[in-house]
């Protein structure tokens, strides 16, 4: 099963964003801590593309897959678009004493991502980036 | 997607956030607490019972005012979250640098 929700670069598509993870998770009867986990990161990944790769252009738009694969109890995601890649993989978060000593808000969404997500990887090919992440969950 | 509601009681300021604080309303927040601020409270209560979500922005509004919270002496208690916001707190180790309590009276006590 694989859901497709094509959105624009605004942070106000946010709540969109989440609505549409949230919804179809649901119906595969994934548990309501793991969905609201999955929600939050992927609100995350989905605002730093917006803010930094597209800089909040409204009509710039990216692309965001769900794949359930129930014979493993993954859900993998796919956000595909075509700006500049940032690689979560490489960013070193700074420590939270840092973070409130220089009042950086950078750094939390990362983090955030990095403890719920199991694996994240990147891929580009034809122009277009793929970051997938995926997480085991309990499907029902 | 924020609504903020502030009410005085006993000279301790509550702010009520109701919806969800994502990046694009985080600022919301930041405007409501630097208002209380702005306005000499020393004692601020943020009343989490009808904040459905919130996202790394949001926590980082907390977190940009713990310094000098701690410098002026002012005291910010949260209480009454949802589990899966409380959860979200706790996934980064902030429950350990925030003060958050579950009812409105451990509150009232802590400040």
């Amino acid at each position: 099963m694989k859901y497709r929700y094509k959105v624009g670069c605004s942070i106000e598509n946010l709540k969109g964003v989440r609505d549409f993870v949230r919804t179809s998770l649901v119906e595969h009867g994934v548990s309501d801590i793991d969905i609201s986990e999955v929600v939050l990161a992927i609100d995350e990944m989905c605002s730093n593309l917006m803010i930094h790769a597209h800089q909040c252009k409204a009509d710039d738009l990216f692309e965001l897959y769900i794949l359930m694969n129930k014979s493993e109890s993954l859900v993998v995601f796919e956000i595909v678009d075509d700006g500049t890649v940032f690689d979560i993989n490489r960013f070193h978060e700074p420590d939270l004493d840092n973070i409130i000593h220089e009042k950086r808000k950078g750094g939390l969404g990362i983090r955030l991502v990095k403890s719920i997500m199991d694996k994240i990887e990147y891929e580009q090919a034809d122009g277009k980036n793929t970051c997938r992440l995926s997480k085991k969950v309990q499907f029902n | 997607m924020v609504q903020i509601k502030r009410i005085q009681e006993d000279g301790t300021d509550i702010i009520i956030p109701i919806g969800e604080i994502d990046a694009s309303s985080s600022i919301e927040l930041d405007l409501t607490i630097a208002k209380s601020v702005g306005e000499g409270f020393t004692k601020i209560l943020i009343d989490c019972s009808t904040l459905e979500y919130i996202s790394s922005a949001g926590l980082g509004v907390f977190m940009s005012y713990i310094e000098e919270f701690s410098d002026k002496s002012i005291k910010m208690v949260l209480f009454g979250m949802n589990d899966k916001v409380l959860n979200t707190f706790e996934i980064l180790g902030l429950s350990e640098l925030l003060t958050i309590v579950k009812t409105k009276d451990e509150a009232k006590q802590k400040v």
